[in-house]
């Protein structure tokens, strides 16, 4: 079971999230989009998106420090285990607590107005369903571990681990004695992972920074090959209306 | 110099009655889909009015178009780049459905299927948001005519804003809106195709371009992700959301027309005959420059400075130079769009203030100030009578300033006074009275120049509206015929005899074919430029067998 878990599963997961994301980009390009709903409702939204992606955009750099930058690296620039604790302890509470008040008044908007509501299909549900477990169950193994004084140190064990599994050498035995609400969230979080490049989730490898950088205006010729009708694409087949 | 082409559009509002037949044509044929019931690409609002959607030029509230920083850069209105950014996880400016309006149906089935009894079924009006049964309370052009009475007048931002202007003579603008004495005008909007957009530039995907054979502005259905930025750039509100695929969506000025030599769905219904299509010249290299004219009341003759005289002929040999078609050159010789912007100064921009550069011109209405003169005992058509009136149009000057000049009298007043010029001088040379050419040198113009506006405004004879290049002349053919076979059906597998195993495609470009034929090659049997032909010929008798 933990050969699967941890050995097999994070392949599985990041497979699907490269090939899909791959796939996706050639099959579905029309379907790429936020697939935004704010036309319908303004008010909620303009609070708990910013709320919700702001968060989730801490949670993950969190993410990304905790689990890639080694202790050792941190320790070497003078950031020792209890400062690191506390930092991650309230910044990641912080950052969580922003994520899921925006995701819940999210969840809450969605559910209530009717439009949004319509507008909202299973493979939305899902993605709901997954995301909201895995920001939760983060928070709940985070503070069910952790006190001000000290907590679950997974710098020990998680993160080596996670290293592990891009080195090709899964290191399965360093996931043994982790605490099970952690686990659980790992798991939820491959998941997500998997979902990404299959779910409305693909928007945010449209971050569009490159719009820093380009002249205002685009200009752009037509193509050689866009005179007269072209094949098929998906999304775009013969609607009757 | 940097010459591109651009295909730009004037309306007449002159002969607009309002009948929304542009609207109508241009829905069915672009915008009849799920996820875009709301959106008109082409609009006709009465004017003084809100709009479409309501209030849209209020861009204290909309923030749309382009604004001067405190260098004297051009910055979009609606923030930086960065500020772009930041807030890319909801507009806080985009317009709700409900200021466009929530679209409907009605529950038609109870007409048939409502049990026999004393009451007559009605069909119940049914959101197609929420599928639950609503009340109608606004639509694209609810405010048609006064429709919802005078407060639509109050709530223009226009009126308010020629109001407001120190300068102006509070009297004349006010705007009559009692019901008996209205006289209101239409305004049929369509994207403007801007020089200078300030959608394409709000784009954070860089899905929105400009293309640079024919100026049009597009999105890229493939690459736009939804940041509804577009939608809140363009100070028009002509950028609109389909909600159902969630990406922008815009008028295309019927490029597939366009590309094969066809006007623009909405001009080519248009029952009064007031729209025009021609290329105009410009120079790309003082776009930006134009856009950035410090006082706005100059960017109307900014813009005109844009424009390059086709005429001339260091003009056509920098644009021979800068790869516009030849057959692009010669169209812009002909063209009505720069006749009426340029050479008879009549047509004005819409909202110059704005700083895009818009593309659609109009020419100002002249009310009906001539039977409102005979009404009160003058000749209504005299020169000088009809010049004097024009201060007192019951739709002030004042107010068409602040749609078409940024509030400059100057410029409306001349192109009003060329149209009343137009009118006075056409009479007597109708009536066989001695032409009076003092009236054309009044308004600056000749006699010929008088009537050769006369023959493009009045008569506007299809040939002469339309001047459209086709995109491609040497692919024209191949298009048009695009439907046939390219090899002989004897040549394909299976030998001798075989056709092409598959079936040909129910729709070809220019419409269906007629049914099923299974194996049978298609062929056409009047070419497309014969059928437009004879479809447009004026006189039925001259229609040329031999092209048939």
């Amino acid at each position: 079971m933990d050969t699967f878990l941890w050995g097999v599963l994070p392949y599985v997961a990041l497979v699907l999230l490269i090939a899909g994301t791959l796939w996706r980009y050639r099959y579905d390009k029309f379907g790429w989009t936020t697939r935004s709903s704010q036309i319908y409702e303004s008010r909620l939204l303009n609070l708990a998106s910013p709320a919700f992606h702001y968060g989730i955009l801490f949670v993950l750099v969190g993410h990304l420090m905790g689990l890639f930058v080694p202790e050792s690296w941190t320790n070497a620039v003078g950031l020792k285990e209890r400062a690191y604790h506390l930092l991650s302890l309230y910044g990641g509470t912080a950052a969580g607590v922003l994520a899921v008040a925006g995701i819940a008044l999210l969840l809450y908007r969605r559910r209530t107005n009717t439009p949004v509501f319509r507008a909202t299909t299973r493979n939305d549900k899902l993605m709901y369903a997954v995301l909201l477990a895995a920001v939760v169950m983060g928070m709940w193994a985070k503070l069910t571990n952790s006190s001000p004084s000290s907590g679950y140190d997974y710098r020990e064990t998680i993160a080596p681990w996670a290293r592990s599994v891009f080195t090709l050498r899964p290191d399965i035995a360093a996931m043994e004695g982790v605490p099970l609400t952690y686990r659980i969230h790992a798991v939820v979080g491959l998941a997500l992972i998997a979902l990404v490049p299959f779910t409305r989730l693909v928007h945010m490898f449209s971050a569009p920074v490159q719009y820093l950088f380009r002249p205002y205006v685009v200009y752009r010729s037509r193509g050689a090959g866009e005179l007269g009708t072209r094949r098929e694409k998906r999304g775009w087949e013969k609607v009757d209306s | 110099m940097r010459v591109l082409a651009q295909i730009a559009m004037v309306m007449n509002l002159d002969k607009c009655i309002g009948c929304h037949t542009c609207s109508v044509t241009c829905k069915q044929t672009w915008t009849n889909r799920s996820g875009m019931e709301y959106v008109w690409f082409n609009n006709v609002e009465t004017r003084p009015g809100q709009g479409y959607p309501r209030r849209y030029e209020d861009q204290e509230k909309w923030r749309g178009g382009w604004e001067l920083n405190r260098r004297g850069a051009l910055k979009l209105k609606s923030g930086g780049r960065f500020r772009s950014l930041a807030t890319i996880f909801s507009n806080p400016v985009l317009p709700g459905i409900k200021d466009y309006y929530e679209p409907w149906t009605y529950e038609y089935k109870n007409l048939t299927d409502a049990p026999l009894g004393d009451d007559y079924p009605v069909a119940e009006p049914r959101s197609l948001l929420t599928g639950k049964p609503m009340k109608i309370e606004w639509s694209s052009n609810w405010d048609d005519n006064l429709g919802g009475g005078p407060a639509g007048v109050e709530a223009d931002p226009m009126v308010a804003k020629a109001q407001a202007r120190e300068t102006a003579d509070r009297a004349a603008v006010q705007v009559k809106a009692a019901f008996e004495q209205t006289f209101m005008f239409y305004l049929p909007r369509i994207c403007e195709h801007c020089l200078n957009p300030a959608c394409v530039a709000s784009c954070p995907s860089g899905a929105m371009y400009k293309r640079t054979e024919d100026g049009i502005v597009l999105v890229d259905q493939d690459r736009c992700r939804g940041w509804r930025k577009c939608v809140t750039g363009c100070p028009y509100k002509k950028v609109y959301f389909n909600h159902r695929t969630g990406k922008a969506e815009k008028c295309t000025l019927c490029y597939p027309r366009l590309e094969v030599g066809l006007p623009t769905v909405c001009s080519e219904t248009c029952v009064g005959r007031l729209r025009y299509l021609g290329v105009v010249l410009y120079d790309a290299d003082k776009v930006t420059r134009a856009a950035a004219t410090p006082d706005e009341k100059d960017l109307y003759e900014a813009q005109l400075g844009v424009f390059l005289d086709p005429a001339d002929p260091e003009v056509r040999r920098a644009a021979e130079r800068d790869g516009v078609p030849y057959d692009w050159i010669e169209a812009a010789r002909g063209s009505p769009v720069y006749a009426l912007i340029s050479t008879y100064r009549v047509a004005l921009p819409l909202h110059p203030e704005y700083r895009t550069l818009p593309m659609v011109w109009y020419v100002p209405p002249l009310s009906p100030v001539v039977e409102a003169l005979t009404g009160t005992g003058h000749d209504g058509e005299d020169a000088g009578n009809l010049f004097g009136a024009i201060d007192t149009l019951r739709i002030p000057l004042e107010y068409l300033a602040e749609l078409f000049t940024a509030g400059d009298v100057g410029p409306v007043r001349a192109a009003l006074e060329r149209l009343a010029a137009m009118r006075s001088y056409m009479r007597g040379v109708n009536l066989g009275d001695p032409a009076d050419r003092s009236v054309p040198a009044r308004v600056g113009m000749t006699p010929d120049g008088i009537e050769d506006m006369y023959r493009l405004l009045a008569l506007a004879k299809y040939e002469e509206r339309y001047v459209i290049p086709t995109a491609a002349l040497g692919d024209a053919r191949r298009l048009e015929e695009s439907a046939v076979p390219d090899g002989c059906g004897l040549d394909a597998p299976g030998g001798p005899g075989m056709l092409p195993p598959e079936p040909p495609p129910g729709a070809g470009p220019f419409g269906d074919d007629s049914g099923t034929y299974e194996g049978l090659p298609l062929v056409t049997i009047e070419n497309f430029h014969a059928s437009r032909r004879r479809q447009t010929a004026d006189d039925i008798a001259a229609r040329p067998e031999e092209d048939l």
